[in-house]
């Protein structure tokens, strides 16, 4: 088995709205996984279900291959999106608080919490209460409470929200190497172009139902529609326009180029390959800039909820 | 993974460190020795003013009855008008003026007593007169009608009734009276316990939501153990704020009446003038004893048990309720429309206690109500000390218990949900629907 969750057809209801309806998921040891959807489209919901906040109606959910059972709390680190932390407590009791409600003993705790207070420069925050500190600065200890533990499995929702883009960096870095020591990531988040950068598998999930799931480097492969980007450097524009749209299917593209270059959109056939492509254009002009339009996931994800 | 342990402690040392809890712990019993010292100083002061009282006896009946006080001093005129009498108390700012008229007979003499004053008079001298002169005036009737008055006195018989129950249990009136602050004492100390920390256990809920930490803490604890772990932290708190309030009061209450010499004990408390009432009965040198076997009468055991498992049952039942309630809303001011169903029951309680009880303990209300359990811990704490049968109070019990395990269920259950909901003001239609969620 080299999946670290597997959630099976889970469905919840309150009262007569759907919060999931039959979603399955299935997330692999050391990846990140991105669960994206719209606001309400029932990401959180499902995310309680893993944490055992929410119980599903139907469905059931396997971590490490066994059914979720109230010891597997320290086997997840959550990050939840309504986050917060008790104001008028201090820095370290708190997070010796919550580390101990997680399973860790108190001396293991404070060794830990060294470790990382000292890793990301806020050691000299300890005795401080949480009501002294910036926003910023109460989400660096967040995210400490949330790894302190070593769970095998961490979910971030929206981990990046109130970090300034330093300190965003920061912890994308800071997830990328618990990623690498072996930690399972699961990742919801709004913002794509993180998406981009963190994840290996992606699942959309609109209306309580999941509408896409895989890969995220297979998912941009099917959504792609062969079409490159060309920046070509000609005397006669709109001459050599006709010429290539007599071959090809072409639209303006808009794209940025040091050069004022003629630029366009040319979909190939499925028949046809870059290479095609490429020979006939060398043939008739000095091509500048040839790139294949690969879709972002933000267009893959306006584009399915758009559809679906 | 049991936790309870954990949260308890948590709760209870943030509670205790809170500054406003140390001030209040500590200025509390300040003020209100404070307060009472104030008081008991002024009605003092009060009541060691002199007063002068002019007599106009023109009957010639009751002069001799009026004899000077420490705080009271006779003035008797004679040979003076009404109208320079008053103008003589009126110039020397007496008091107040006596005036008896002439009469032919006793009962026309009755007729035309009159007191003038520059104020209304207070109810305790008016009451203090006119017994002194029933007393005369009926001893002279007596006389009249050929009465030997020092007979009548010598045959006057004194009766204080010795009571006992079927089953040989001696008591008496002070018993009584014992009973009822004992009891009296037990529910209202309840009543306040529940109103003071079942508010901060629902604040404490809702700073958990307002704060957003409850999603964090919710991830690796069960709502049920975070929610019994902030009811008992709380009331450990709550304990050692009593206890601290108790040991400060003593100790400043000795201070200040060494101090000031007020003697607070003496301070006149309802319930003490009945004491009094009732020990005047009996000889003085008896009082002592007679307060001491009251005490050993009472059921003392049956008191203790029975006070743990309501104080702590009752107290149980309602903080879950507040607990309820902070989960549901967002904020202290969304709480009123669900204050004032948890509020009612414990009025009641207090109100059935005060007015049913101290007439009738064994009566159909007072034990209708010890047997509710909203009621019950109030009402049932305060007919104990007046012996209720032993399946009475295991029944009572056991209905406590049943409704406070409904109770935290129900609680918790609104909790779970509650405490995720954010922005939405609940109304009683969907807190019915959480509970099906």
């Amino acid at each position: 088995m080299d999946n670290l969750l597997v959630a099976d057809s889970v469905s919840k209801k309150f009262g007569k709205f759907t919060a999931l309806n039959n979603v399955s998921i299935e997330v692999s040891k050391g990846s990140i996984f991105g669960l994206l959807g719209p606001n309400g489209a029932g990401k959180t919901t499902l995310i309680r279900v893993i944490n055992q906040i929410t119980m599903p109606d139907t469905g059931n959910v396997l971590l490490d291959g066994q059914p979720l059972q109230s010891h597997h709390i320290k086997d997840i680190g959550y990050l939840p999106e309504e986050r917060g932390l008790y104001k008028s407590m201090k820095v370290g009791e708190q997070a010796l608080y919550l580390a101990q409600l997680k399973g860790m003993s108190k001396s293991e705790a404070k060794k830990r919490l060294k470790y990382w207070f000292e890793k990301l420069e806020i050691g000299d925050w300890w005795n401080k209460k949480i009501q002294e500190l910036s926003k910023g600065m109460a989400q660096k200890i967040q995210f400490v409470v949330t790894v302190l533990h070593q769970p095998k499995l961490l979910i971030f929702d929206e981990p990046f929200s109130g970090f300034d883009p330093i300190n965003a960096n920061l912890i994308k870095d800071e997830i990328l190497q618990l990623r690498d020591e072996g930690a399972t990531v699961i990742f919801s988040t709004h913002r794509m172009e993180s998406v981009e950068e963190l994840c290996d598998h992606i699942a959309l999930i609109h209306e309580s139902n999941k509408i896409l799931d895989g890969k995220l480097q297979d998912i941009k492969r099917q959504f792609k529609t062969n079409t490159f980007e060309v920046g070509l450097v000609t005397d006669n524009e709109s001459d050599l326009t006709n010429l290539i749209k007599e071959k090809f299917e072409v639209s303006k593209a808009d794209f940025k180029s040091l050069n004022d270059d003629l630029k366009l959109n040319i979909k190939l056939k499925s028949t046809e390959t870059s290479n095609d492509l490429l020979s006939f254009l060398t043939s008739k002009a000095q091509v500048n800039h040839f790139n294949e339009l690969v879709p972002t996931a933000n267009d893959i994800f306006i584009q399915t909820v758009k559809n679906s | 993974m049991n936790h309870l342990p954990l949260i308890i402690k948590r709760e209870y040392l943030t509670k205790v460190r809170n500054k406003s809890f140390i001030i209040m712990t500590i200025l509390s019993p300040i003020i209100m020795i404070a307060l009472i010292a104030v008081v008991a100083y002024l009605s003092q002061l009060n009541n060691s003013k002199q007063r002068t009282i002019s007599i106009l006896d023109e009957s010639g009946f009751v002069e001799e009855i009026f004899k000077d006080t420490d705080n009271t001093k006779y003035e008797i005129l004679s040979d003076v008008s009404i109208i320079q009498a008053k103008q003589q108390a009126e110039e020397n700012e007496h008091y107040g003026l006596l005036h008896i008229t002439k009469g032919d007979n006793i009962d026309s003499v009755l007729e035309g007593i009159k007191f003038y004053s520059k104020d209304t008079p207070s109810i305790t001298l008016m009451e203090g007169l006119e017994s002194k002169l029933e007393k005369k005036f009926t001893d002279l009737k007596l006389q009249q009608q050929g009465v030997d008055i020092e007979k009548l006195k010598s045959s006057k018989a004194k009766i204080n009734i010795a009571q006992e129950s079927f089953l040989g249990e001696k008591t008496s009136k002070i018993d009584n009276i014992v009973k009822l602050i004992f009891g009296g004492l037990a529910g209202y100390m309840l009543f306040m316990f529940i109103i003071i920390y079942g508010n901060m256990i629902m604040r404490s809920v809702i700073e958990e939501k307002t704060s957003r930490i409850i999603e964090v803490i919710i991830s690796s604890v069960k709502p049920v153990q975070l929610m019994l772990g902030k009811i008992i932290g709380t009331s450990l708190a709550g304990i050692t704020q009593f206890i601290v309030w108790i040991i400060l009061g003593g100790v400043l209450m000795t201070v200040v009446s060494a101090i000031f010499g007020v003697n607070m004990t003496e301070m006149q408390a309802p319930q003490q003038e009945l004491m009094q009432q009732a020990m005047e009965t009996q000889g003085a040198d008896m009082k002592i004893q007679s307060l001491m076997s009251a005490i050993y009468h009472l059921p003392l055991t049956n008191l203790v048990i029975m006070f743990l498992l309501f104080f702590i049952g009752g107290y149980l039942l309602y903080s879950s309720l507040y607990a309820a309630i902070g989960a549901a809303v967002d904020n202290e001011t969304d709480t009123q429309q669900f204050m004032l169903p948890i509020l009612m029951p414990l009025i009641l309680a207090v109100y059935v206690g005060i007015f049913t009880v101290i007439e009738d303990p064994h009566g159909t209300v007072s034990t209708i109500f010890s047997f509710i359990p909203l009621t019950s811990p109030v009402v049932m704490l305060m007919r104990i000390p007046f012996g209720v049968p032993i399946w009475q109070q295991v029944v009572s019990v056991l209905l406590l218990i049943g409704t406070f395990m409904f109770t935290v269920w129900f609680a918790a259950k609104i909790y779970r949900v509650g405490i995720l909901m954010y922005g939405k003001k609940p109304s009683y239609k969907e807190l019915y629907k959480w509970l099906k969620y």
